[in-house]
Order: C-alpha cells, then structure tokens, then sequence
C-alpha cells in the first residue's frame, strides 16, 4: 500500500489534478481508484467530471459553485478518511479481444514514418522485440497475448484504453514512443509505448510503437453494435483485456460480423482481488483464464 | 427548409458552449473556442445563449440561405457579404431565401461565429450540439461542413430585431500579440529554474499545428528539464510522465521544445509533462490567434484568475442588460 501522501495542483481554475505517485503499480492505480469512487459518491456541487488515469486523477469543476480552495479542503479530507479503507476489490469483466498480430494496415502505415523511429531499418515489432530481449517477433507475440492486461485509464481520444500488463514489474514489455509523434494511425490499431499497451478507438495521430489491429469496435459514436446500447466507449477502467492473437481468415471473418451488426466481444463477469493478485500473479491468471475459456 | 453549404470554407463546424461530463472517457467539452464572441451573437438575435452556431476559421465558408433568416457574426473581423454587398459585423442581419453569404479574410482574429435566429438545430449528442471531429460526434454528422451539407435552423424568438447591433464597448479588440495568463503548476517542478524563466520572458509565435485541439508554438528557446531517473511507466524522454490527465488548457513542452497548449477538442490525457495551466478567461484569446500571431505567458494566482473570470462575467451581464433593453 502506498503511504505517501497525494500530490494536489491546480491546473488553471477550472481542474484540480492529483498524483498518486510518479511510477506506475497497480496499488497506485487502486488508491487512485478510491479516491475517485469516494469524490464520485459525495456527488459535491460544482463538480463536472472525475477523470481516472493511471497513477493520478483529475477533477473538471466550476469555480462559481465551489471555490478552489473549498474544493481542495474537501478532497483532502476524503483523502484521510480513505487512507485506511482503501478497496482491494474490483467487480469488473474480463473482456477477450482479437488481434491479428503484424496486419498490412499497421505495417503499411509505420513503413510510412521510419524517419520517426528509433530504428528507421526495422518494424515496431522487431525493434520492441529486440529491445526486450526476445528472440524473434513471434516470442514477443507469445509475451503480449499471454498474459492479461488491467485497463488503468481511458482516454487520450474518445473511449482509448491505456493497459498495464499483469506480470511482474521485471517481465512487462517496455518500448519507447516514436522519437516524434505519427500525424496517422489506422483505427483500432494496437500500440504500446512505456510500460503501456493501448487501443486507438480512432484514425488519428499517435506516437506509441504498432504492433497490430484488431478487428473488434471500441467506440462507436452511432451506437450501432449491440454491445453499445448503454455507452458509445466499450472500455472502463478496471476492466481486464486478454488478446487472443487471430489468423488472417479469422480476422476476416469477425469483420463481416462486425458489418452484419452480428459481433460482441466475449466478455465475462469477474471480481478481481488486488491482494490475491499481487500474492500470485502466475495463479491469478490462470483464474483469469478460466473465468474466460470454461463455462 | 435550410442553409445550404456551397463552399465549406477551411474549417468550419456547429459549436455550442459544448459538453461536460464525458472527459473521463476521452471525449472532451469542444464547444466554441471564442465563447466570449459565441455568447455575444446569440444574445444579438435573443437566441438562447447555447444555441448552436457556425464557428468558421480563417476561410469562411459560402452559404445559400434557402428560407428568410436572421443572423449575426461576431468574433473575428471577417466582413460578411450578402450577395456581393458588404454587411457589418455585430449586428443583427436580415437575409432572403435565395441570397447568399460570403466572407472576407479576416483582418484580424481567427475565428468568426456565424448565429442564426432560432440556431442551428442539428441533433444533441450527449448533452451538446457542438462537433467533436476527432469522435465523430456531434454537429453535422459528427464532423466539418462539407459542399452539400444542408442546416436546419430552429424557430426564431419573435423579439429578434433587424439592425440591432453590439456597442463598440463590449468588442473584443484582437491583437497580433496577446498575453495568455496561466497558473503555473502541475509538473513544472521537472523544469530547471532557468527554463521556467525563459519560458515567461521569451515571445513565443503560433506555428502551423493550431486547431481546436491544442495550438503549438515556436520561436522560443529551448527548456531544459531536471535530470532524473524515469519512474517505472514513463518513458526515457525527460519530458515524459506517467500518462496523466490533461487539463483544457494545459500546456505541454515536448522534448522542451515547443509548447503546445490544450483546447476545447484535446486529448483527454497522455506522457508528456504539463507546467501550467490557461487561465478559462484566456482561452477565447487563443480561439482568436492566426499562425504567426505571438503571445506570451503570463504567471498569475488562482486569486487573480477568479477575479478575471468574474470581470468577464460581470461584461457579458452588461451586455445582457444592454441588449435587454434597446
């Protein structure tokens, strides 16, 4: 449990941003994730949006309703009032998403910015894979697709998932962003950059290394899917994101679902346990697997 | 019955005051980046103040009204044209079925905001008219106008008066240097104590990149950050941070270069370092940059940025007043 104690800063008058801690761990996250869900259910006045992210949080208000100061005097107290409650437990889902793994969508798009890469004579996914010590591409497929990752913030663009891969801190995949920002990324596309995987819900600029796409929507602005009756973003923070690496055919195949209307990811309920988790992280994830894969 | 886009312009899209609520997802407020200007044609034509308007960037676009309408343009100068004629701006204005309205460049400001009597009635999307292009969602089909796109307009209020018109007073005069107050904070603790020097003295110039979601500056001196060594999660850059929360407004120096401040339509968070904040009053100040137009920052306290946001409250309230009873 981290002890030390939140760091406050305005941003302008109309935010109120919190760090947690520098460095990323799950604990981070989940003090965060407290302190949020405690602000939420006060339902203060003046308050416009609680934003999660990693290992901080950011509150948007209007200083005509509460003043900044009041603001702050009482996100502090429910600072200390949680200090020594803090949830361990998560009712979330598990969510399995396909990818197929080094696309010609993704490949035809990093070949077109090499000059923004470290590595200008490699792909992003033979660079990531010699950079973290693995012998050729598909071992670094293996290492992304076999273990689950923990959504710890949504954003950036509409509904995109940041993810923290749940493995000990010395076997995540670490990869820098591009040396300068892409102006184009194919929608969907699976990136990482840091310590963090994501999902870019839309085209646009990007600057985290490309590994893959996946055929399964994540935001859909006209609710047209099922699965976004209730929400135009799929992901939450909290929820749990198993990749399962797709064959060319099978990729296609979920796209004419997906433009039949037909298609849902395979989710599943789950409540997660942080202490459990942390006691047993290699345990954990078979546990994960099988809330997944055995009905 | 409707405005019929013949030329879209450079960029123009339906804004309202914009959306709360939904940032925590990633979809940011968008909404008029000169509210100021926005409030200020709405009131002209006793609109009600959120009522969606066009915002027209740089290039305004050609319109053919096909129904009689009422419309006021404030913001940037940018003269408007009714078939060929020139018109004023702030000022209530009567066209035809069948005429057409037009811009001039402008000749100073960036962005002019185009309301018509009753508004423009596209459908809310989450609590909001105002288009978020980057999501798709809102305004016309969730994007910029395009030729071809046709507006509904809503019923207009039955005070709206032709030639109504704002006193020269409540104009906001655009200058090609502006200076963008802000509360200095968030990780400005990573800059060196020379940096931060630097970066309030030096006269920074708008670049190319300046749209709804951040504009980018140049021209100014390098800054350097305090070495250190990266938290677990950051990345190797000095400049990066564990992926945070962005405010609207923030301002961020990648690789301590070039500084790029957050608006209405930005990314919802990412890993570069943010050294401060824009104050909200100053936001429409940036909405109304062109490229090349230079500002610079202004340290304040969170005491003197709530005085300046009432000032601007107490303006509008006259102007509110003013209107109300001519």
């Amino acid at each position: 449990m981290l002890s030390q104690p939140i760091r406050y800063t305005f941003g302008g008058d109309e935010q109120l941003f919190a760090e947690i801690s520098d460095e990323m761990s799950l604990d981070a996250f989940f003090k965060s994730l407290s302190m949020v869900e405690a602000i939420k259910k006060q339902a203060m006045e003046g308050i416009l949006d609680v934003c999660l992210a990693n290992a901080s949080f950011q509150i948007r208000f209007n200083p005509d309703v509460i003043h900044p100061d009041d603001l702050l005097i009482k996100v502090k107290a429910i600072e200390s009032l949680t200090r020594h409650q803090q949830s361990q437990c998560l009712e979330t889902r598990i969510v399995e998403i396909p990818v197929l793994y080094n696309d010609p969508w993704t490949h035809e798009t990093l070949m077109r910015f090499r000059d923004r890469h470290q590595d200008p004579n490699a792909t992003d996914l033979e660079y990531a894979a010699r950079i973290n010590g693995l012998q050729d591409t598909q071992a670094f497929i293996d290492a992304h697709s076999g273990s689950p990752w923990f959504v710890s913030m949504v954003g950036f663009v509409s509904g995109l998932p940041f993810m923290f891969q749940m493995v000990e801190q010395e076997k995540q995949l670490e990869v820098p962003k591009y040396l300068s920002p892409r102006t184009d990324t194919p929608k969907q596309t699976l990136g990482h950059g840091g310590c963090f995987g994501c999902i870019y819900s839309v085209r646009g600029a990007g600057g985290y290394q490309m590994f893959g796409v996946t055929p399964s929507p994540i935001y859909d602005p006209l609710q047209s899917l099922s699965y976004f009756k209730d929400s135009m973003v799929f992901f939450r923070t909290g929820d749990i994101v198993q990749f399962k690496p797709l064959a060319r055919d099978e990729y296609d195949h979920i796209l004419e679902q997906v433009e039949a209307g037909d298609y849902a990811p395979k989710t599943r309920p789950f409540s997660f346990n942080l202490e459990d988790y942390q006691a047993d992280p290699e345990g954990y994830k078979k546990t994960i697997m099988e809330v997944l894969y055995v009905d | 019955m409707s405005i019929k886009v013949i030329k879209p312009g450079l960029a123009t899209s339906v804004q309202d005051k914009g959306r709360e609520g939904y940032y925590h997802l990633g979809i940011p407020p968008s909404g008029a980046m000169d509210q100021y200007a926005m409030t200020l044609a709405n009131l002209l034509l006793k609109n009600d103040e959120n009522a969606a308007v066009l915002e027209c960037a740089l290039l305004g676009p050609e319109l053919l009204f096909q129904q009689d309408a009422m419309v006021a343009i404030c913001g940037a100068r940018m003269v408007p044209k009714i078939d060929g004629q020139i018109m004023p701006l702030d000022t209530v204005l009567d066209i035809k079925a069948g005429q057409t309205l037009r811009f001039n460049y402008p000749t100073s400001g960036a962005r002019a905001y185009l309301a018509v009597a009753g508004g423009i009635d596209v459908p809310m999307a989450l609590g909001s008219r105002s288009t978020y292009t980057l999501g798709s969602l809102g305004g016309h089909e969730g994007r910029r106008l395009i030729a071809g796109d046709e507006l509904p307009i809503g019923q207009p209020n039955a005070h709206c008066q032709v030639g109504q018109s704002l006193p020269e007073e409540f104009i906001t005069n655009i200058g090609k240097e502006t200076i963008l107050r802000i509360i200095p904070g968030m990780y400005i603790h990573r800059l060196t104590d020379d940096a931060v020097e630097r970066f309030y003295e030096d006269s920074w110039t708008v670049g190319s990149e300046a749209d709804r979601i951040g504009y980018r500056f140049k021209d100014g001196r390098p800054m350097d950050f305090i070495p250190r060594k990266p938290p677990f999660g950051a990345g190797s850059d000095p400049s990066n941070i564990v992926d945070a929360c962005y405010p609207i407004g923030s301002i961020q120096i990648p690789a301590g270069k070039e500084p790029i401040v957050l608006h209405r339509d930005a990314v919802s968070g990412g890993g570069y370092a943010t050294i401060g904040t824009v104050i909200s009053t100053d936001m429409d100040l940036i909405g109304q940059m062109q490229p090349n137009y230079k500002a610079q920052f202004k340290p304040i306290s969170m005491a003197e940025a709530l005085t300046a946001r009432k000032l601007k409250q107490e303006k509008l309230q006259r102007v509110r007043e003013r209107l109300k009873h001519s």
